[in-house]
């Protein structure tokens, strides 16, 4: 059993640990609402966006045309792993480079092997992790101090230019999904070419005037999709870092509460016994003097 | 005719309105009550509204898309 002053400091310890996760706890919650604010932000105008170019494409058969969706076969990929800058967050910066090596390794074997496998990380923990796997990386760190979509557009800009001039000929996004703050769904995703998606039943069969023209709308909007679609997975991991790191803070202050519970228990123990023995000391002094 | 017009980071502007006046790629147009379905790209310029009461509001933005559908009109700019 330790002695009574070495278990006053450690209690003080765990107190300050305890003080300092609550602490970020709290920080946490407050980014994680800003964070969430965004996501609900941006869900009108990628859904009217997808609903404009929905429209669009039913009076439109020659999606063929579209420079984003050729498909090269697999030459070069690029992963883009979205995760964090910062630690302290459970396994959600580990679960994404886990899942972006994962899919390097076993869906692009021979692309890695022939050094045609490139890495955009976005956040420091991924960009670490690959670069200690010599992976060529490139990376996107600052983006998090101001996240707003002019920062994250020419990021967008820059891996689209990348595909239409066949420098990569598949982009993977790699991100966890923002379900809720205790819960993070670890997401890989085609980004590039895009992937047509099955005609629903239309129901809406307005004949549109379009200004210029069609060809020149498509154009347009088909990449402003895109960038929103880039854009809306930053923000949901964002946001899913910051519940990550919610909950895993929440649990550092809960154990900190237990441990610093037991350590009371067998300081006050430790405490009874030393002024057992002090009395027994007394006690037996006195009866000697007596007798 | 109800409008909305929606950025990446907000919602800028819904409610009912009597006039838009939106910087088209082929010219500036207006939009008014029952006008026939239109999409259209938008370059960078002003946006008027009039609303309702005959009050008058401007908006900058840089590129965008307006879809004009059966009174209902979405505005997507990039920035305002």
């Amino acid at each position: 059993m330790a002695n009574l002053k070495e278990i006053r400091t450690r209690m003080a310890s765990v107190k300050t640990t305890r003080q300092v996760t609550s602490a970020m706890k709290m920080v946490s919650a407050a980014k994680l609402r800003k964070a969430q604010e965004a996501i609900i932000r941006i869900r009108p105008y990628a859904g009217k966006l997808h609903d404009i170019l929905s429209n669009l494409s039913e009076s439109l058969s020659s999606m063929e045309d579209n420079p984003y969706a050729i498909d090269r076969g697999y030459n070069r990929v690029l992963l883009v792993v979205i995760n964090s800058n910062r630690g302290l967050c459970g396994g959600f910066n580990a679960n994404v480079n886990k899942k972006a090596l994962q899919l390097a390794h076993h869906e692009f074997g021979e692309q890695l092997k022939g050094g045609d496998l490139d890495v955009l990380a976005i956040g420091k923990s991924a960009f670490d992790f690959f670069t200690r796997r010599d992976f060529s990386v490139k990376n996107e760190n600052d983006l998090y101090d101001n996240l707003d979509f002019d920062h994250v557009s020419p990021i967008a800009k820059s891996v689209m230019k990348a595909f239409t001039d066949g420098m990569y000929d598949k982009v993977y996004l790699v991100y966890n999904q923002f379900k809720n703050a205790a819960t993070q769904i670890l997401t890989s995703e085609q980004f590039l070419p895009i992937v047509q998606e099955e005609n629903e039943e239309s129901n809406s069969n307005i004949d549109y005037l379009f200004e210029p023209s069609k060809e020149e709308i498509v154009k347009e909007l088909i990449p402003k999709s895109l960038k929103i679609q880039f854009y809306r997975a930053i923000l949901d991991s964002n946001a899913a870092e910051h519940g990550a790191r919610m909950t895993a803070m929440h649990k550092a202050t809960d154990n900190a509460t237990d441990l610093l519970k037991e350590l009371k228990l067998h300081y006050n123990k430790a405490r009874q016994t030393s002024i057992t023995g002090e009395i027994l000391e007394i006690v037996s002094g006195a009866e000697a003097l007596n007798g | 005719m109800y409008l909305e017009i929606v950025t990446p980071d907000s919602k800028i502007y819904t409610g009912e309105v009597k006039l838009v006046q939106v910087p088209g790629t082929d010219g500036s147009f207006e939009v008014l009550k029952n006008h026939a379905p239109i999409i259209s790209t938008l370059n960078a310029g002003k946006v008027k509204i009039v609303e309702e009461d005959d009050s008058e509001k401007f908006f900058d933005i840089s590129k965008g898309v307006i879809e004009v559908n059966r009174n209902g009109i979405i505005l997507l700019a990039e920035k305002v």
